[in-house]
């Protein structure tokens, strides 16, 4: 005698019953937790802000953030001014931050206007200029929170990545990498843009030389360092108009 | 007479040396190569499996006798990534941390052929309790092989262990650097897990002659 489960009918009436059940079990969980979700998201773009203009809890050797509790109001703090650019002109908007970089560069791809946030922040009389900038990997997408001075020198970078292999491309989120970012300089000796080179089997593994637009590669990282240099090149190169304005000024 | 009989014990003990789900069956192997440069990772992914391995194979043996035998496969593969989706989310809401870190594994997780190979090859024929022994050994097998590969490519590829400098400062020449000592980078990528593994194969396997095939 044919088994029960054997029946086509049968099959098919579970193959629908568990696409409805496990559908709407998930529908169900995604749409419940989503305002939390959205919330640490908020802190975190915060926190990530805070980490590059140096308001953070760093120890010897790794990074951490402020925490969750005081990040708002630490941001509230720090951050004096949110900018919006757009075609050159700017404006403030207290939401900048939220922006989303990568709809920014789908509009610029469909032949509509960027918003370029940056956001202003003040520390110990410092001023800190800090820009979003997003760009691809080798598994998946990677994104940066940059903070430079007037003159395009980099204060600090907080670098983050959505799959890059663990012990490889994903070490671009360590100290000692990160760290290599803060001083150098991302205009050339003639005061053009240039970006910062992840370079290679560079003479200067301690990364002494600060002008020489480039940071020391990790061994077995080689597309997520390519992809750290042209996301550095191609975004952050959108603000060097703002700088020079700014010094003319 | 202990917690489990000696059947049930059996079920955990046996994945770990003698029928090992990655040296002796040869599965999820892919995962052993992506994610072991690190011990860290090793572990957090030893951890992931075996959660959801245990609750999956608990889920597919409460339901083997209703699953349809021509879709099973779809049901495993729904029931894994529909449970992988949903600790996700959790931890995301949570334990936002915690999910930043395991977020790189999630798909590595719903993709491991052993989670599929021990629905299919014991949680649809036994009992939920046996089945979730059972998931529990293969995960400590697999985690154990993990945590062997990782350590020793972390320590030979970067001069650390979970991250801490044990054989000194590569670039400030202490330790054992200071008597020219250099770290292998090739230990760092995927063929040098294969490798390891086929070593740690060749060992198990010349220590114990039944398990060699003719």
């Amino acid at each position: 005698m044919e088994n029960r489960t054997d029946k086509n009918s049968y099959t098919i009436i579970f193959a629908v019953a568990m696409v409805l059940i496990v559908g709407s079990l998930l529908a169900f969980t995604a749409s419940s937790l989503k305002p939390t979700i959205t919330e640490n998201q908020r802190i975190e773009k915060q926190q990530n802000i805070l980490y590059a203009m140096g308001v953070n809890e760093n120890d010897e050797s790794s990074a951490n953030f402020v925490s969750t509790d005081v990040a708002p109001e630490l941001f509230e703090k720090y951050i004096q001014k949110q900018l919006v650019i757009e075609n050159g002109k700017i404006s403030e908007n207290d939401e900048a931050y939220l922006i989303d970089v990568k709809k920014q560069q789908a509009n610029e791809k469909a032949g509509q206007p960027r918003k370029l946030p940056l956001f202003i922040g003040e520390k110990d009389g410092q001023t800190f200029y800090i820009a979003p900038i997003r760009g691809k990997g080798l598994w998946d997408a990677i994104w940066a929170y940059i903070s430079m001075d007037e003159n395009m020198v980099v204060q600090g970078a907080f670098f983050d990545h959505a799959g890059e292999t663990p012990g490889l491309g994903a070490n671009i989120k360590q100290r000692f990498f990160m760290d290599d970012f803060i001083g150098e300089h991302l205009l050339n000796d003639a005061g053009n843009f240039a970006g910062i080179d992840v370079a290679k089997g560079n003479a200067d593994p301690k990364n002494l030389d600060k002008t020489d637009n480039e940071v020391d590669a990790i061994a077995g990282a080689t597309i997520t360092g390519n992809g750290v240099a042209a996301m550095i090149k191609s975004d952050l190169k959108l603000y060097e108009s703002y700088f020079k304005n700014l010094k003319n000024n | 007479m202990g917690l489990l009989s000696k059947k049930d014990a059996k079920l955990i003990t046996d994945p770990l040396a003698d029928n090992n789900p990655i040296t002796i069956q040869v599965l999820g192997i892919c995962s052993a190569l992506a994610i072991t440069a690190e011990l860290k990772a090793s572990i957090v992914m030893a951890v992931s499996v075996m959660a959801v391995l245990g609750i999956g194979n608990v889920v597919i043996s409460l339901m083997r006798n209703i699953i349809p035998s021509k879709i099973r496969i779809i049901v495993q593969l729904v029931v894994v990534a529909a449970l992988v989706i949903i600790v996700d989310q959790v931890l995301k809401a949570f334990a936002y941390e915690l999910s930043k870190t395991l977020s790189v594994f999630v798909g590595l997780i719903i993709t491991n052929c052993i989670i599929m190979g021990r629905f299919e090859a014991f949680a649809l024929a036994n009992k939920p309790w046996q089945s979730f022994l059972d998931g529990i050994g293969n995960a400590a097998g697999y985690g154990l092989i993990l945590i062997i590969v990782g350590f020793f490519r972390e320590l030979l590829g970067s001069g650390t262990l979970l991250g801490f400098k044990v054989l000194g400062d590569p670039i400030e020449k202490t330790g054992l650097y200071a008597i020219g000592y250099e770290n292998n980078g090739f230990m760092l990528l995927s063929p040098m897990a294969l490798i390891v593994v086929g070593i740690i194969i060749w060992i198990q396997r010349s220590r114990n002659k039944a398990l060699i095939e003719d």
